[in-house]
């Protein structure tokens, strides 16, 4: 006859055997995640979950603002009207010089039978707080897919273009700011019009051009604005300005700082573009592209 | 070892499931405050400084399952990868089950430095994943969270065993 003695002490798997069945489980997260991008369903209904948690964590820093708002002081609102009054003036007066030349410009463009381009409305959104993952550069706004927020639409500052929407949950969106590694915008020079790639370095008051020849034209002070052919960004609006220039033989490309125009991290209130941008339709994949003719052997 | 470096153990009654739910949820609550700016650099992570308490001091009263979930709540709130903390959480309940016998032995400063390191790994954890998923190193600014999450552990023993003293004292 076998003997068994009783288990005294009865707590299941052992720690290491649950570490491995965790460890198993957050990787397989992981691999579908960065890789295949399959959970976004998961990440959005789970969003919705800790949604009251988010609000309530952030309730403390709203009743404070509250709080400053209601003990504002007379002379304080005064300076603040009076200075917007005289901004308003200035604003008014560029405003009418716009419409004439935003009409003048229409009727050049129906002239020469060129495609008009859309007037663009945005939405104002708040800024909630900044992304709290150090790898990335984000910021996190009160507008979603609620209010017709979607991913990649372009998003404003007062001063310039500050980044671009990358994903939307019903009540807020994430913002990732054009200083992320992962972020380029086209831009364009505003002096002589050179066009190039602008791209984020990771740290939040510094921009790069990227694959610029040595010989290109750019110079300190240089005003970048987007290009607009990139599809996401309207035309014309400030991006950064060049703060360093170094032209060494030692690398293939030019070593060009900027700093952002907006002044990235340090918003209140930003602008979401509320359409997207039309583009001309690409030229089908499959047509080969012309090439020019050669000329003859030997010629 | 010298004997100082051991504590007095005081023996309390036991916890109640309820107050460590409580307090990982505050924690959670804590770390989704909108910090910005250089809090943000060196807020230490709450809810990891919890998990490795709660796995050093009452291993039986929290299991690998609450601690993945905490992970995975941590990021999906921070946008971050999907399961990175989950494993860091993991490792964390895992050095904190395995070590448990050992660490509130001893008196408090050397607890915190056996807290630091176990913290670091934590941040280590995190790291090593977003490299490989193509990030760069965001500088040692980066760490200064587990080191004074390190500081912060005489005080957090204090509080989170004062529910315990009090129904002592009462009985």
């Amino acid at each position: 006859m076998v003997h068994i003695a009783p288990e005294f002490f009865v707590r299941g798997p052992s720690a290491f055997a649950r570490l491995l069945l965790c460890s198993l489980l957050s990787v397989a997260l992981l691999i579908l995640d960065a890789r295949y991008g399959y959970l976004d369903g998961v990440r959005r209904v789970a969003a919705i979950v800790i949604y009251p948690l988010q609000r309530l964590a952030g309730a403390p820093g709203a009743m404070l603002n509250h709080i400053g708002d209601v003990f504002a002081t007379r002379s304080a609102l005064r300076t603040e009207n009076a200075q917007l009054s005289a901004q308003h003036l200035q604003d008014a007066l560029n405003l009418q010089k716009y419409q004439a030349l935003a009409a003048e410009n229409a009727h050049l463009r129906d002239l020469l039978a060129m495609r008009q381009r859309l007037a663009e409305g945005a939405i104002a959104a708040e800024v909630l707080y900044s992304g709290r993952d150090p790898f990335m550069q984000k910021i996190i706004v009160d507008k979603g897919t609620r209010q017709d927020i979607k991913a990649g639409r372009p998003v404003f500052g007062a001063m310039g273009v500050i980044g671009q929407v990358t994903r939307v949950y019903p009540w807020l969106s994430e913002v990732t700011l054009i200083t992320d590694k992962s972020q380029a915008v086209s831009v364009q020079n505003l002096r002589n019009g050179l066009r190039a790639l602008l791209g984020g370095t990771g740290d939040n008051s510094q921009l790069e051009l990227r694959f610029v020849p040595l010989s290109a034209d750019f110079e300190r002070g240089d005003e970048l604005v987007t290009s607009g052919i990139d599809g996401v960004y309207p035309r014309g609006l400030p991006v950064a300005v060049i703060t360093q220039v170094e032209r060494s033989a030692a690398y293939q490309f030019a070593q060009i700082t900027c700093k952002p125009a907006a002044g990235v991290a340090s918003h209140g209130q930003v602008l979401i573009l509320d359409r997207d941008i039309e583009m001309p339709e690409r030229p089908a994949a499959g047509r080969k592209p012309v090439l020019p003719a050669k000329s003859r052997k030997g010629g | 070892m010298r004997p100082r470096d051991i504590a007095p153990q005081e023996i309390l009654p036991p916890v109640k499931s309820a107050f460590v739910a409580f307090t990982l949820i505050a924690a959670l609550t804590v770390n989704l405050l909108p910090w910005s700016g250089l809090l943000l650099i060196v807020k230490p992570d709450f809810v990891a400084l919890l998990v490795l308490y709660w796995c050093l001091h009452q291993p039986r009263r929290i299991g690998f399952a609450a601690v993945w979930l905490m992970g995975l709540t941590m990021d999906i709130a921070d946008g971050s990868l999907l399961g990175q903390h989950a494993l860091a959480y993991s490792l964390l309940a895992f050095a904190g089950i395995v070590l448990h016998r050992r660490v509130p032995m001893f008196a408090m400063k050397v607890q915190v430095l056996h807290v630091i390191p176990i913290l670091i790994l934590n941040d280590l954890v995190v790291l090593a994943i977003r490299s490989l998923a193509g990030a760069d190193f965001p500088g040692f600014g980066y760490f200064s969270g587990s080191l004074i999450a390190g500081a912060l552990w005489p005080v957090t023993c204090i509080l989170l065993k004062l529910p315990q003293r009090f129904r002592d004292s009462q009985s």
